[in-house]
């Protein structure tokens, strides 16, 4: 199916909802392609492709909500999937607060191009991917001697969507994504083994690194691994690589839902507008950066986002929103989507803050543990450096960090210079003290 | 076979075909992995069932194995055309001219480990959603302080026929539900939520006797024992592991370390370690996919290999590795239907099914008294694993202490974080109470999801690191 077929397909199953009975109806129809290619000892290990196409389909009827979906797309399967479809959702129980957005929260007109789609997807051949990853795969198998396994990745998505509403609305969204990754084993003098890896994801080609910076990035993590232990329970000043820094912000996000609200399941509730975090954070979604792995003009919903600050040198200035739970909630919608999160960086490298505090852990792994969203305590499992002064000391594993969301936060003294490229969280290094270890 | 073919409108003259463009470059072996998938999901909010999630999948994945070398490409369209061109993208990876010889195709037979009396298809939703509004009202009968319950009940039938360039063909019919309560609760302007969950590859009549009462006590009283709980000191201590969801230790500890592909390329700390001893002769761990309505549990791998019980370690000693057929054939040794993806738009890789460790010769009650100061672990969450280093962590989402040779208070939000081999030789003491858990396990690997469960007898590990204060 190209463009066209799909356009066409879309407004057929709306309008063959409507026509059977539904109130009204949400279509998403989704394109994609992909391409993943795995190097391992010099030879191509994996090499896969596929081309999927789904269809979801939001039915409203009396108050009642269902959604479908469907990868058979032939409309003789829709008439009879879609006809089933209404009877199960006239089962349901009534839900006065589901519908459609109102029309008034749509986006009004594509405003400037975000930069999402690549125009060398599929231009660029299979031997230069395959030569690519293989290259990768060469560099960081012969970087040391104590490397004894490498594995190399290579992948691109070709992304489209369209969104039709029967409300008005019509969205539609083209995007490329590109990664390009490198996993690496050493054997220590021990016969220990250690790994690590190292990943970029870009919406452009050119965008990503150089095959040599991954392959080589992704042995020299592994390496400065060898010698790991733990150390004794305390507490210590944290340095979070800005890559990691993720983990720490997700126990934000996740307490900013309407559904966590609504749930009472989130320790934010009610503290807008009240300090949850030092004054050195400050956090922005902004749906409009170019290039950007979650930018767009509509939400999930349909609906138009916005530039947001979310927090606000340390005061909680914003929830995310959606239609449904505002209308539960008696809140006005934002969004339910998180974007891209930008930061208000200092002015120093993570070696001068390191150089700075003195005496800590450079967190540069975060590994299982658990976040309770209800009450904010956290535990997670650590992999990182001691270090003192700027220097690494030793490698340290098998540790946790243990706390309360609040008060880690509050415990934020330093924000770093260095934004990490290769995500939608574009995260500086942070500096937390008063962090609790468990190890020894 | 009939009944297969026609579900997925395929001739046995166009599957000779489809193969024949697999092998087209070359190539040992291609297999193709027909799907039909229908899943139904309802959700209670708010008192209400207002929520329902539909979805039918049906497509084939084409794989073609050159030497070790995996090509592979699927498809939602089966028509000879669109088929046609995912051979074609799968056979990209052959590079070797070869022909292999080929044969009719020949239906091969399989025990069935989940037998069932109704299908989830033949169930009306108007039957299942009673389940969730009782489940509801037991929920906030049980106790006052709950102010919040989400019940979610999710079924899957799975039709799978996998045809190899052999000639080949095994068919399998794979139920699947899952059903979990959550539950917040507040006393005095405090709140804790947590959760119970029930899975099985069982039909409708599962829900008989005192199934709902017991998964809705099980929700309220983990979230209303928080109230009480503490949280331990942090640092190195004794871990006693109940029996049943503790199971995932093995999983993280030692389960993925005997993946064979990770041997296989050299990255698992089990490597070259077959018929060492790595733990205390009372210590013997199987990966079963025989295991009656298991989660895990499959009469055929997705390769087309008949499952078993595959011994790990045996008192003590390694054994065996997990193997799908491309690791199977580098070792020289039979695959043990290990062979598993996520659905046809992943080729399949060596993955665990039900995985557990045999009783031992304690008893529960011996194991406890032993401990003078731990923690009892009883349900699990987020468990992980470094497969190289063999660093493992999992978060405890109920336990209690040990003081004294006695379980006393509940404790709350710890991480429990160790080393696999190191975990397992620290093994001291097998309880004589092994159980299987009956969670909604799902397990990650290369980015496929594959339904799981583990299980174990109580277990004492003399020695973990805690995350505590």
């Amino acid at each position: 199916m190209d463009f066209q077929d799909r356009y066409r397909l879309a407004a057929w199953v709306m309008d063959y909802a409507l026509q059977r009975g539904a109130d009204e109806v949400g279509v998403n129809l989704i394109n994609t392609e992909e391409l993943e290619i795995e190097c391992r000892d010099g030879k191509i290990d994996r090499l896969e492709q596929g081309i999927q196409n789904l269809l979801y389909i939001e039915l409203y009827k009396d108050n009642r909500f269902s959604v479908h979906k469907s990868t058979l797309l032939k409309k003789n399967y829709l008439k009879g999937f879609i006809d089933t479809a209404l009877t199960f959702t006239i089962y349901l129980e009534k839900d006065v607060f589901r519908s459609l957005p109102d029309k008034n929260l749509y986006p009004v007109s594509p405003e400037n191009d975000l930069k999402l789609y690549d125009t060398r997807f599929n231009r660029i051949t299979l031997n230069q991917k395959i030569n690519l990853v293989s290259h990768m795969e060469n560099i960081s198998l012969n970087q040391d001697n104590r490397i004894i396994a490498a594995t190399a990745l290579f992948s691109e998505e070709c992304f489209h969507i369209i969104k039709m509403h029967s409300n008005g609305f019509k969205g539609e969204n083209h995007t490329t994504s590109w990664a390009m990754g490198s996993e690496v084993t050493a054997k220590d003098k021990n016969n220990k083994l250690i790994e690590d890896s190292y990943y970029a994801y870009t919406r452009f080609f050119k965008d990503l690194p150089s095959p040599e910076k991954v392959g080589k990035e992704a042995v020299k993590r592994c390496l400065q691994k060898i010698g790991q232990s733990k150390m004794t329970s305390d507490i210590y000043f944290m340095v979070v690589e800005n890559s990691e820094v993720s983990t720490l912000l997700g126990m934000i996000f996740s307490g900013l839902q309407g559904s966590a609200l609504f749930l009472r399941s989130s320790y934010l509730e009610g503290r807008k507008n009240q300090k949850i975090a030092s004054e050195k954070l400050t956090v922005t979604d902004d749906p409009f950066m170019r290039k950007g792995l979650r930018s767009g003009y509509f939400d999930s919903e349909g609906c138009a986002t916005h530039k947001r600050i979310i927090v606000d040198h340390g005061i909680l200035k914003e929830y995310y929103i959606d239609t449904y739970y505002g209308k539960k909630l008696g809140m006005e919608p934002t969004t339910g989507d998180r974007s891209n999160i930008l930061f208000n960086y200092g002015k120093k490298s993570p070696q001068e803050l390191m150089a700075e505090i003195g005496r800590g852990i450079f967190v540069t792994d975060f590994i299982g543990g658990n976040f309770n969203s209800t009450t904010g305590d956290f535990s997670f499992g650590i992999i990182g450096f001691f270090f003192e002064k700027e220097k690494i000391v030793k490698p340290v594993n098998e540790m946790n960090i243990t706390g309360n969301a609040l008060t880690l936060w509050q415990n934020l003294i330093e924000v770093g210079n260095d934004p990490y490229q290769y995500s939608s969280i574009q995260a500086p290094c942070l500096v937390f003290k008063e962090v609790f270890f468990s190890g020894e | 076979m009939k009944k297969y073919f026609n579900l997925f409108g395929i001739t046995e003259e166009l599957v000779n075909k489809i193969i024949s463009q697999a092998l087209s470059r070359g190539g040992d072996y291609c297999d193709l992995f027909f799907q039909y998938r229908s899943t139904r999901n309802l959700h209670l909010e708010d008192n209400a069932i207002n929520r329902l999630y539909n979805a039918t999948d049906m497509g084939v994945g084409i794989r073609v194995i050159d030497q070790e070398q995996t090509g592979f490409s699927f498809t939602e369209d089966l028509t000879l055309t669109a088929m046609k061109k995912a051979a074609s993208a799968a056979a990209a990876i052959a590079a070797s001219k070869g022909s292999i010889s080929r044969s009719d195709l020949k239906i091969q037979t399989f025990p069935n480990y989940y037998t069932i009396s109704r299908t989830w298809d033949s169930v009306d939703i108007r039957e299942k959603m009673p389940l969730l509004s009782t489940i509801n009202n037991m929920v906030f009968s049980l106790d006052s302080r709950i102010i919040k319950c989400n019940v979610s009940l999710t079924d899957t039938e799975s039709k799978v026929m996998i045809i190899n360039s052999k000639g080949e063909v095994a068919t399998d019919y794979r139920p699947l539900f899952g059903l979990k309560v959550v539950v917040t609760a507040e006393e005095k302007h405090r709140r804790e939520t947590n959760m119970s969950a029930l899975s099985g590859r069982y039909g409708f009549e599962y829900f008989k006797g005192d199934v709902l009462k017991e998964v809705s006590q099980k929700a309220v009283s983990r979230t209303v024992d928080l109230f009480k709980a503490v949280k331990p000191d942090g640092g190195e201590m004794e871990v006693v592991l109940a029996p049943g969801s503790s199971g995932i230790l093995l999983h993280e500890a030692i389960g993925h370390g005997l993946e064979a592909d990770f041997n296989r390329k050299k990255t698992s700390l089990f490597y070259n370690k077959m018929g060492e001893k790595v733990a205390k002769p009372f210590v013997s761990i199987v990966d079963d996919a025989t295991w009656e309505n298991a989660r895990g549990s499959l009469n055929v791998d997705d390769e087309g290999t008949a499952t078993e019980k595959t011994i790990l370690v045996r008192d003590g000693v390694l054994v065996n590795y997990l193997h799908d057929r491309i690791s199977a054939q580098h070792y020289g040794v039979q695959p043990t239907g290990n062979g598993r993806r996520q659905s046809f738009r992943y080729p399949p890789v060596p993955r665990m099914r039900n995985t557990y460790m045999f009783s031992g010769p304690h008893t529960p009650e011996e194991i406890i008294k032993s401990v003078t100061k731990g923690i009892y672990a009883e349900t699990f969450s987020n468990g992980q694993v470094l497969i190289g280093a063999g660093d493992f962590t999992f978060y405890v989402k109920t336990g209690f202490l040990i003081e004294k040779g006695e379980i006393t208070r509940p404790v709350k939000d710890i991480n429990i974080i160790g080393n696999g081999p190191e975990v397992l030789k620290n093994v001291v003491m097998v309880g004589n109470d092994l159980k299987i858990d009956n969670g909604t396990w799902t397990c990650g690997k290369d980015a496929q999801g594959v339904p799981v469960s583990h299980g174990l007898p109580t277990v004492k590990v003399s020695s973990l690191t805690v995350g505590g204060i």
